[in-house]
């Protein structure tokens, strides 16, 4: 390859991590701007007035009251439905790779369907069913629905990578004398853990990333997830302008997550583009 | 993030004990099959075509919440009441738009992008791809904050960076009009999912026999007859799942939407209208409606792609 290739090759690749990163960037430095120089028309603070005021505010203020709830809840409700969804598509996907049975182009055809599902055709009714048998503003009232989220995705996933063990080699470990048991968790369960554990990251992000459930079946602190309560913060008095601490919570809720896909980029990958091209 | 190609059974025969296949056998294997997969199944349907059903119920009555008392059934005439108010049709065309627009924005540069990741050198590979990987990770609450915050007149800076450009100002009101608005909605959805497509398209470039690349190139292809003739046709599997799952979830646009315009200045988009009607106006009976109507339409969209590209799916992967 030509220096001059290099450099262009080079050039796209800077231009790619600009593009990637350039949002992210703007939302940190906002977050450490002082209140008078919001507005200051610039990318950056200006004149050495970056200031962490905005951080304490929503962490121990009047914002806190708002801001470390939704933090928990989400936190909670998205373990809980990742949870539930990985051992619902565990099992499915171990059928689907490894048995024969009438139903599983049924089931892969469903799990299709909900995945394009519009989000806001099942919260209208669920709005109304929730509020009459007390499921409205609960943990459970996402849960649920955020398995609509979450189980699609992690049963294509989990089934593509399941495919791709070689399933004969508990078989092997039979002959060579493991029980049944041994030979699945010592020959299967190592196999399957990635595709699991990949899985398992890629249905958090999406129930993390949610906000229409978020913001229509819950009204309270009680089960408000972070989006939510991004989407709906005006302040902590109504003459304050929220932009600050906006920005603040937003770098919070990023951090965690853009660092969990960092670490773990390369299983990502795989498992989006495994279960979305390969099926 | 799913496949519209062929369900895998054909190619996955089990594994286990071959030469015992008795009916027997056959029929236990059946059996435990449901067992584990019946509840995945059975949580998909209840989470889903439960809700959709009530919706469609719902629908036929005129329901408020603010006035339980009085719900009455009335038959279609929530539909009539949509289908002929302008506010639907707006919310449509919004909606459609922003479809078409950034799906085939996120399309070019989606390319561009699996392009310079394919080929790009070894050395800066792995940086790229945790890049393209960030976008990805933000929720487009965020995304969607970071936008408006940019363009917004007292805490952005593009008007004082673009300043130059005819039509800006200091005072440029992004968000005071519908297509100024729209603009800026579009601008924050193809930054946060053109990742997805051009990782997709990633996928599908590897899958390109690199064969077929090299016998072009003897034969004195252009790079731009190979891309055409050769790789583009091998890839048609992945373009069409990308363009799929964008169309869709193009098509559902809410957060973006919420937290950009609040629907002002026609801004508003189906989803956004569905959210209006039933939880800020708890008008149960006409929101089922706009919800029901919109998953119509995307199950419409849904069934055009797939019968319009099922026949090249199957072939473009040597299924057909």
């Amino acid at each position: 390859m030509s220096t001059k290739e290099k450099t262009w090759w080079i050039v796209a690749g800077v231009a790619i991590v600009v593009y990637a990163l350039f949002p992210v960037a703007w939302i940190v430095s906002l977050s450490f701007k002082a209140p008078g120089d919001l507005a200051n028309g610039q990318f950056l603070p200006t004149g050495g007035t970056a200031t962490r005021e905005n951080y304490t505010g929503i962490l121990t203020g009047a914002g806190g009251d708002l801001f470390l709830p939704a933090l928990r809840n989400s936190f909670g409700i998205c373990l809980i439905a990742t949870f539930i969804s990985c051992l619902l598509a565990m099992f499915a996907a171990y059928a689907i790779a490894r048995l024969d049975f009438p139903g599983k182009k049924l089931i892969l055809g469903t799990a299709l369907g909900v995945a394009i599902f519009p989000v806001i055709s099942i919260v209208t009714p669920l709005f109304n069913l929730w509020r009459n048998i007390g499921l409205y503003d609960t943990w459970p009232g996402l849960i649920i629905p955020y398995l609509s989220l979450t189980l699609p995705i992690s049963i294509w996933t989990m089934s593509a990578f399941f495919r791709e063990i070689p399933w004969e080699m508990e078989q092997a470990a039979q002959v060579d004398g493991a029980t049944t048991w041994q030979a699945f968790r010592k020959v299967i369960v190592p196999l399957a853990a990635p595709g699991v554990f990949t899985t398992a990251i890629i249905a958090f992000f999406i129930a993390w990333n949610d906000f229409v459930y978020g913001i229509s079946l819950t009204s309270t602190s009680a089960a408000r997830p972070v989006p939510a309560a991004l989407g709906l913060f005006s302040g902590a008095s109504q003459f304050e302008d929220p932009t600050g601490a906006i920005a603040a919570a937003a770098v919070i809720v990023t951090i965690p997550v853009v660092a969990l896909v960092l670490v773990f980029q390369r299983r990502i990958v795989a498992g989006l583009t495994n279960g979305a091209v390969k099926g | 993030m799913t496949t519209t190609t062929l369900p895998p059974s054909e190619k996955t025969q089990p594994v286990s004990a071959p030469g015992h296949t008795t009916s027997d056998r056959a029929r236990s294997e059946r059996k435990l099959g449901w067992l584990l997969a019946g509840p995945a199944l059975a949580v998909m349907l209840l989470v889903t075509a439960y809700p959709i059903l009530q919706a469609v119920y719902d629908s036929l009555f005129d329901y408020r919440l603010t006035d339980p008392d009085n719900r009455s059934f009335t038959g279609l005439s929530n539909y009539l009441v949509i289908l002929s108010d302008s506010t639907w049709w707006i919310s449509m065309g919004v909606t459609v738009l922003i479809t078409l627009v950034t799906v085939a924005v996120e399309l070019v540069l989606g390319f561009a992008l699996a392009f310079v990741m394919a080929k790009a050198l070894k050395a800066i590979r792995p940086v790229l791809r945790a890049a393209i990987l960030i976008p990805y990770a933000v929720i487009t609450v965020v995304s969607a904050f970071a936008w408006r915050f940019a363009f917004a007149i007292d805490t952005g800076f593009v008007n004082t960076w673009f300043g130059w450009l005819p039509g800006i100002g200091a005072d440029t009101d992004w968000f005071g009009g519908q297509w100024s608005a729209l603009f800026v909605v579009c601008i924050a959805e193809i930054w946060k999912t053109t990742p997805f497509i051009s990782l997709l398209l990633l996928a599908g470039l590897a899958q390109v026999p690199e064969v077929l690349q090299e016998a072009a190139k003897v034969d004195g292809a252009t790079w731009w007859q190979r891309l055409r003739k050769v790789t583009l046709p091998n890839m048609k599997a992945a373009i069409m799942v990308a363009l799929l799952f964008r169309t869709l979830d193009a098509f559902r646009v809410f957060d973006s939407i919420f937290v950009m315009t609040a629907g002002a200045n026609n801004t508003e988009s189906v989803s956004f209208l569905a959210y209006r009607q039933t939880i800020s106006r708890l008008e149960i009976g006409l929101g089922s409606a706009v919800s029901v109507l919109l998953f119509l339409v995307v199950v419409g969209i849904a069934a055009l792609f797939i019968k319009g590209f099922k026949v090249d799916l199957a072939s473009a992967r040597g299924e057909g």
